[in-house]
């Protein structure tokens, strides 16, 4: 029965194996694997890329308090980029699979419709969700937009929901029960967090001062593309800087949502106002010059 | 000659199947010219079959037609050579207007296969699927998911085509675990080859797989479809989960069973929810229980989710989340929930509604800001009743919050009680206006606040529920009327339309009254006088808009009508109109029937327009009576008489 990082291990060594880039998490504090400039931006351009990473996610929302066996603030996805798919995609995540050591002739795999779509960052694909055994295991994604451009080669994007999986090879009820390595359960590595951010979001959260911070997020991500559009140098033009001031606003949109301040009549404002921003970013970077760019 | 195409692709939304196979088999019925041809389905494929394909078109002839008889001798030449002829085999005939140089072009019929591989696959990616992807990147096809196997068979001949890179062969693909990745199939064993690599092509058969299962479930027709079209060898199980989970409400388990889980409940003899489920895996069985156990845990963690916010909701009453509602818009235009609910609250109490009826109407909506029902979504209003129960509301009450969002479609049932049907419309009916007032109005297929389901609801609570209602004061916006009869006339489809056209023209601000008027017409519709009688009144009703609007009734003078027919009519119709009042509908209209015979006799004899002004004027009066008192059952001029249908 493997552990929750030899999980990690297994399916990086599997997908490092495959052509792909194995990054470590994401620096800046997201809600999705996604939304990682890996993914985000490197799904624009003609460029192929293969990237895989584990990024911890955090849905401000989904925080229980660490009392929900099944519900977490803050889990880990392993997402997998392979731009463009390669035509046998498929057999590849079900070899993933049985690389964790999942016997696929004995279990129930079934591919049901699942579409994806991110407003905030005009991103959407279509897809499926892969159910094993009646439990959602991943995410699979046809990618078609990232900031509202067509891609010019469509990338699969696999998503793995580590602790989900992990509770089914090692089957236990409660995430936090997952044996993270020999002798050291989930609960004791992560019940700290779960708690107290769920407290943070929910109650002790200071609203002005959270749309304070988004407003200087925002600010200092309108100024760079105001300032983009006007340089001449555009191929040293820091556009990645840019990117993590939107994952700021995004990630506190998440906050202000989940601590209730946001109205709904509100919402579809404040996401048209982070969906500009990313739309931004995603335009300048298609239309920034190569040469500087070690990939696209 | 036969053919055989299997489209193979990654796996299709079950739904899509049958609107791609109903598509994919009319197209290739026409480029083919069979019209017998078998379509089946699986997420993964999309097969027709086809038997007695011509295998070439039938040659053609034409006659070409060349200079004029007289042309000089070069021409002649040049035209016998651009066809490819001896000058010596045209022929000299008259074209109808003079004579000329011609002859009979043979074109040999294109093989079958030819025509085929071009059509294919311009005509497969034309499938309509409600929502299609591009692959491998910008410019390329569209089609529901990446192509990834294409058979293709004329016979025993590939007929060669490609798609995004992908050729057409004669081998297909077996299940994804269980079969083959490639193996040779022709039209003869492509079945039994499949079947060799689980994959079951019929979805008949797979429909009974599933139905074979040994513990009794609720059918539920639906997810049966969904279940047959997202497996190739479905093999259903049972599951089992721990009875405490029975104490949750039967709903939510259900709910999570069904639209959660794709698994049908189970119910022991006495109709009760077992603590148990059947689940339909694509597999071949399960036999070391893996599956079965896999499929128990994830229920048991939905079900332990479902419970946790059934107890985290019950620490607010509905009561106490009333005032939250108003930080749940609505719609953007139309406020927030709060607002609707006082809104309703009040409409309820406007129509009638009695202490439990506001009540009910007050607490509707808070259910909105609980967990479950944020979970569940779908639930919304059942679990607002059964908080409503556990937190000691009346039983009325509960019911009514339970029911209000009923009716969800025609053939739903409307709500149980008095207090939920009138709730309900109030809800709808709120819904309705204010969208019609904010400029929300739906046009062709665009409908996002389902107002025709709304109006359609109420509709069908109002006549069900026998509810009388001052309709015309509700609907007062012209608009809101003129959709809201759309919805009327849908309900009483099953009526004729002109009886339908008819007894709407003679109000229907009570459609209680209209159902009772519509079943009395549809009665006596098929009596020898009715017809002949609505005839008449269609006369009636010609000559007094031919009279022009300088006729003005007033009253009959029995002393200037001419002795005869005229008095006759006069009569009989007074007479006929003294005794209707007791009588049913059904009386009615027989009696006015029984006018037949005068009114006959009065439009064989009698001139309207007679040469003295006073006694025409007393003769549209009568005749304007007739129409008045006559109508109010049906605008018998409505009704298309089967002389005019000739």
């Amino acid at each position: 029965m493997p552990t929750f990082q030899e999980i990690v291990f297994q399916l990086k060594k599997y997908w490092g194996e495959r052509g792909c880039i194995i990054q470590e998490p994401y620096d800046v504090e997201v809600g999705a694997g996604t939304s990682c400039p890996e993914t985000f931006l490197r799904a624009l351009g003609p460029k192929p890329y293969r990237t895989a990473y584990v990024q911890p996610s955090r849905r401000p929302a989904d925080g229980r308090y660490g009392d929900n066996p099944n519900r977490l603030y803050k889990h880990m996805q392993l997402q997998v980029i392979l731009k463009p798919t390669p035509a046998d995609v498929i057999e590849q995540y079900m070899g993933s699979l049985e690389a964790l050591g999942i016997d696929l002739s004995k279990h129930d795999l079934k591919l049901e419709e699942d579409n994806w779509e991110n407003p905030s960052l005009g991103a959407w694909g279509v897809g499926w969700q892969v159910m094993l055994d009646g439990l959602e295991i991943t995410q699979f994604t046809y990618f078609q937009q990232c900031g509202g451009i067509d891609l010019d080669l469509v990338p699969a994007e696999i998503t793995y929901g580590l602790e989900r999986l992990t509770a089914f090879l090692q089957g236990v009820d409660s995430v936090y029960d997952i044996e993270w390595t020999p002798g050291v359960k989930y609960r004791e590595v992560r019940y700290k967090d779960e708690l107290q951010y769920s407290v943070y979001n929910f109650e002790t959260a200071h609203v002005p001062t959270l749309w304070q911070l988004f407003e200087i997020h925002e600010a200092e991500a309108k100024r760079l593309l105001g300032l983009y559009k006007e340089t001449e140098d555009k191929a040293r033009f820091p556009l990645l800087p840019t990117y993590d001031h939107v994952l700021k606003c995004s990630n506190l949109f998440n906050t202000l949502d989940a601590r209730g301040a946001i109205s709904v009549t509100e919402r579809v404002g404040v996401i048209g106002r982070i969906r500009r921003l990313a739309v931004g970013v995603a335009e300048s970077w298609v239309e920034q010059p190569r040469e500087k760019r070690m990939i696209q | 000659m036969t053919f055989l195409l299997e489209i193979g692709c990654e796996e299709i939304p079950d739904w899509m199947l049958a609107g791609a196979l109903e598509y994919l088999g009319a197209a290739v019925g026409k480029v083919a010219g069979v019209s017998s041809l078998r379509t089946d389905a699986t997420p993964r494929r999309l097969v027709v079959r086809a038997e007695g394909l011509q295998e070439r078109e039938p040659d053609s002839e034409d006659r070409v037609w060349g200079p004029a008889k007289g042309a000089p001798a070069g021409a002649v030449a040049g035209f016998a050579k651009k066809q490819g002829v001896a000058p010596e085999q045209l022929e000299v005939l008259s074209d109808g207007k003079a004579e000329k140089y011609s002859y009979v072009r043979h074109t040999p019929g294109r093989a079958m296969a030819d025509i085929l591989s071009e059509a294919l696959p311009v005509l497969i990616l034309k499938t309509p699927f409600p929502k299609t992807m591009y692959w491998p990147g910008k410019g390329g096809p569209r089609f529901i998911r990446p192509i990834r196997w294409i058979v293709a068979l004329a016979g025993d001949a590939v007929i060669p085509f490609e798609i995004a890179g992908v050729k057409s062969g004669n081998e297909s693909s077996g299940h994804r675990r269980l079969g083959a990745a490639r193996f040779p199939v022709t039209y003869g064993d492509y079945e039994q080859r499949l079947r060799e690599n689980f994959v079951i092509v019929s979805a008949a058969e797979r429909r009974a797989r599933i139905r074979a299962v040994p513990t009794k479930y609720k059918c539920d027709n639906p997810l049966l479809d969904t279940l047959v079209n997202l497996t190739e060898w479905p093999t259903p199980i049972t599951g089992a989960f721990d009875e405490e989970f029975l104490s949750l409400p039967a709903e939510v388990l259900s709910t999570v069973m069904r639209y959660h889980q794709k698994y049908f409940s189970v119910e022991d003899a006495d109709g009760r929810l077992a603590a148990k489920f059947v689940a339909v895996t694509n597999t071949d069985g399960d036999p070391e229980g893996l599956i079965r156990k896999g499929n128990e845990r994830v229920l048991r963690a939905r079900f332990n989710d479902a419970r946790f916010f059934w107890d985290a909701d019950q620490k607010k009453k509905l009561a106490d989340r009333v005032q939250d509602l108003a930080n749940v818009t609505f719609q953007a235009k139309l406020g927030t929930y709060l607002e609707k609910t006082e809104r309703v609250a009040a409409l309820v109490k406007r129509l009638g509604g009695d202490a439990n009826g506001v009540r009910a109407a007050q607490l509707s909506k808070a259910d909105l800001t609980t967990e479950l029902v944020k979970e569940f979504t779908e639930l919304q209003g059942i679990i607002g009743g059964l908080y409503a129960r556990a937190q000691g509301e009346t039983e009325e009450v509960a019911t009514a919050i339970y029911d209000h969002y009923k009716p969800a479609s025609m053939e739903d049932s409307i709500p149980r009680t008095p207090a939920g049907q009138l709730l309900s419309i109030a809800d709808k009916l709120d819904t309705l206006r204010g969208c019609f007032e904010a400029g929300l109005i739906p046009s062709g297929s665009k409908d996002p606040f389902a107002l025709r389901r709304a109006a359609q609801g109420i509709v069908k609570i109002i006549v069900e529920g026998g509810w009388k209602l001052p309709l015309g004061e509700l609907l007062a916006d012209s608009q809101v009327r003129e959709f809201f009869l759309e919805r009327v006339r849908h309900y009483f489809r099953d009526f004729a339309y002109d009886e339908v056209n008819a007894a709407l023209a003679s109000g229907w601000d009570d459609l209680v009254d209209v159902k009772e008027r519509l079943l009395a017409l549809r009665e006596v519709r098929t009596t020898e006088n009715f017809e002949p009688v609505a005839a008449g009144f269609k006369r009636i009703k010609n000559i007094l808009r031919q009279a022009g609007p300088e006729f003005k009734a007033g009253e009959v003078d029995p002393a200037l009508l001419e002795p005869g027919p005229e008095t006759e009519l006069y009569s009989t119709a007074t007479g006929v109109k003294d005794r209707l009042a007791p009588l049913p509908y059904r009386g009615k209209l027989e009696a006015i029937g029984e006018m037949r015979p005068a009114i006959d006799l009065f439009f064989d004899r009698v001139m309207v327009n007679a040469s003295d002004p006073a006694v025409r004027q007393n003769r549209l009066t009568l005749l304007h009576m007739m129409l008045a008192e006559f109508s109010t059952i049906a605008d018998f001029s409505e009704i298309v008489t089967s002389t005019q249908e000739k």
